[in-house]
């Protein structure tokens, strides 16, 4: 498909360098977990995470999402999508816990508004490195139960995502579903292994992105070959274990480098 | 089973280059998944990270795509070639590039330890400023590059050319000439799209190379003159997805057949080919693949 031309409608300033962008373009038919390739013309062309049916919730990095971040209601960028497979949806009254580190919220987000509306129950833990950069508190209340966590203390609990986690009694959850830095989703993996639940669980990963359709192999993890942008981003906790994952990726040169 | 250049193929597909040949697993993944034989990832003399996104885009007659030559390059891709001949039991042929013959020839003597089965030399691919169809249109170059590699590894050697020529003989026999053991076609089609919102050209390169169904014909038809003109095999490339195309290639004068942009479809691509050709083969009573090999030159 040709990039959707997608005029900027709304901008949303999450924290101080996490920011909202709604659209005109609503992709109705996007599952929660699957993401858009996002075109800043005459920049670059980035994957991102849909985090409404017509947004998506970016972090400040680099070259592509400095531009956005330039940009103002009405000016437009190009989106193609959705790509990718999501989170496994809940039936109704299954429970779900719900773990967010940083913008790892972006495809989270939705997954707890569908979840609700098909009548699972939701509890999440939200993390972040202090009050300010949290994300989608309020959206993810309104779903549930949340167990808020910062670095410093300033919200919540003192500490990781994983500092809750441990007091978690996980064998009530259905399913766990995971979204933040590579090195936050491992060492939850690692925890829910300890505790056999890793096959409940289900992580959205990153991984450096050329096609996003499943062609060139860009995104291919170790030691499967799983194609990151089509078999995932959500991947199920028993297929990362004896992975690459946590341990080292692929940068644009397909050189493998430390996660 | 095929036999072409003196390697064993347990059947006639093959994976085509720079299409989940990145990493050794990947290759092992395509293999599992029914490819006769896997070819790498275009692999240079220096990493690369490519062009700008995006790279790909899928439209409705086939795909465009400037990836650009992202490469680890050689010295950090040995180890790929090893997991892959390690975890997979078809050949794994490396696809190499350089800008002259001292880097074609630095590029196979750094990968000759790992032992791939044959060298496929990329003189073909059409957005590389200085690399692939920049030589590839040239014979003269065609022919030296493919004598270097030749004198510098044991390895069979394929040379893979571009469609984007007046002459696709002249450059076919140009590698024959050098001593090439077979050559592969065809890369992609110069293509280009545009973005009517905004005027900007989709790819970050702003042009690249068209493949999928739209490009078969074009295919087929450089096939079939190579079929003609060479006493090395041809082995097709451009537009497969179906055991109907594989077998009308292999009627062209193709020994074999890759496939790259079908994969799209689903990695089960290429079992379902080979099962069709054999059967096909079976229901006609031809004994083998080498039976229908340039069909299309006999009946006229
Ligand atoms: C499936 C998926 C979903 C994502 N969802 C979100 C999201 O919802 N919100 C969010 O803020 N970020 C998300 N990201 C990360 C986001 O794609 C990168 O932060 C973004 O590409 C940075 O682009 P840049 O040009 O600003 O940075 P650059 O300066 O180009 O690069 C900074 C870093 O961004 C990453 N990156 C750059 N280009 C790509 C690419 N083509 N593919 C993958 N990673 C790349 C690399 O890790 C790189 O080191 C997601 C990534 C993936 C793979
Ligand atoms: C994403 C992509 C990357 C490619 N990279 C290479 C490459 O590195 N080296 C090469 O020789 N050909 C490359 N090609 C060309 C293919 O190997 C093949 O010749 C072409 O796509 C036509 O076949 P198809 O229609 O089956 O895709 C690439 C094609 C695509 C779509
Ligand atoms: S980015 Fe090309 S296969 Fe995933």
């Amino acid at each position: 498909m040709r990039p959707i031309n997608s005029k900027i409608t709304k901008i949303v300033e999450e924290t101080p360098s996490i920011r909202t962008f709604r659209f005109d373009t609503s992709l109705d038919d996007a599952q929660p977990g699957q993401f858009v390739m996002v075109w800043v013309r005459g920049v670059d062309e980035v994957p991102m995470g849909c985090s409404f049916k017509n947004g998506i919730t970016v972090q400040k990095v680099g070259d592509a999402t400095s531009r956005l971040f330039e940009m103002k209601e009405g000016d437009s960028v190009g989106l193609r999508g959705p790509f990718g497979k999501g989170f496994t949806l809940p039936a109704k009254d299954e429970n779900i816990l719900i773990i967010a580190g940083g913008v790892g919220v972006a495809p989270l987000g939705p997954l707890a508004d569908e979840a609700i509306s098909l009548g699972a129950k939701i509890t999440t833990i939200l993390g972040a490195r202090t009050a300010s950069e949290l994300v989608f508190e309020k959206r993810f209340s309104e779903a549930g139960e949340v167990h808020l966590t910062t670095d410093d203390g300033s919200a919540g609990t003192c500490g990781f995502v994983t500092t809750v986690l441990a007091d978690v009694d996980v064998s009530v959850y259905d399913r766990i579903c995971v979204c933040g830095p590579e090195i936050m989703m491992f060492n939850v993996l690692k925890m829910l292994e300890e505790k056999g639940a890793h096959e409940r669980a289900e992580f959205s990963l990153h991984r450096y992105f050329k096609c996003a359709i499943g062609v060139c192999g860009a995104c291919c993890m170790d030691h499967e070959g799983l194609r990151v942008c089509k078999d995932g981003p959500v991947l199920n906790g028993s297929l990362l274990l004896d992975s690459e994952f946590g341990n080292y990726k692929r940068s644009s040169s397909s050189q493998r480098v430390k996660v | 089973m095929v036999k072409i250049t003196g390697i064993e193929f347990r059947n006639p597909t093959i994976l085509a280059s720079g299409i989940m040949g990145t990493t050794g697993a990947s290759l092992v993944r395509m293999a599992n998944s029914g490819a006769g034989a896997v070819v790498t990832k275009s692999i240079g003399p220096e990493p690369k990270i490519g062009h700008p996104n995006p790279s790909m885009v899928k439209l409705d007659c086939g795909f465009l795509n400037a990836m650009g030559l992202p490469n680890p390059s050689y010295a950090d891709f040995d180890n790929e070639i090893k997991i892959a001949k390690e975890g997979a039991d078809v050949p794994v042929i490396a696809s190499i590039f350089g800008g002259n013959a001292e880097e074609f020839v630095r590029v196979a003597e750094g990968l000759a330890d790992s032992k791939p089965d044959a060298f496929e030399l990329n003189v073909s691919c059409p957005h590389a400023e200085g690399y692939g169809a920049t030589i590839g249109t040239d014979s003269c170059m065609v022919e030296a590059i493919t004598a270097a590699v030749c004198d510098a590894v044991d390895a069979p050697v394929w040379v893979k050319l571009t469609p984007n020529v007046t002459d696709i003989k002249s450059i076919g026999k140009a590698a024959e000439n050098g001593g090439a053991a077979a050559v592969v076609a065809i890369n992609t089609l110069r293509g280009m799209a545009i973005d009517i919102n905004s005027g900007y050209p989709i790819l970050g390169n702003r042009f690249g190379g068209l493949s999928g169904t739209a490009v078969k014909p074009v295919a087929i038809k450089c096939v079939y003159d190579l079929y003609e003109a060479l006493d090395i095999p041809v082995i097709g490339v451009g537009g497969v997805s179906s055991w109907e195309d594989a077998v009308e290639m292999i009627m062209a004068g193709a020994s074999a057949v890759q496939v790259g942009s079908a994969v799209h479809e689903g990695v089960e691509v290429f079992a379902d080919i080979a099962t069709g050709i054999e059967q096909f083969l079976q229901d006609n009573g031809y004994p083998g693949v080498e039976d229908i090999t340039g069909l299309a030159h006999e009946v006229i």
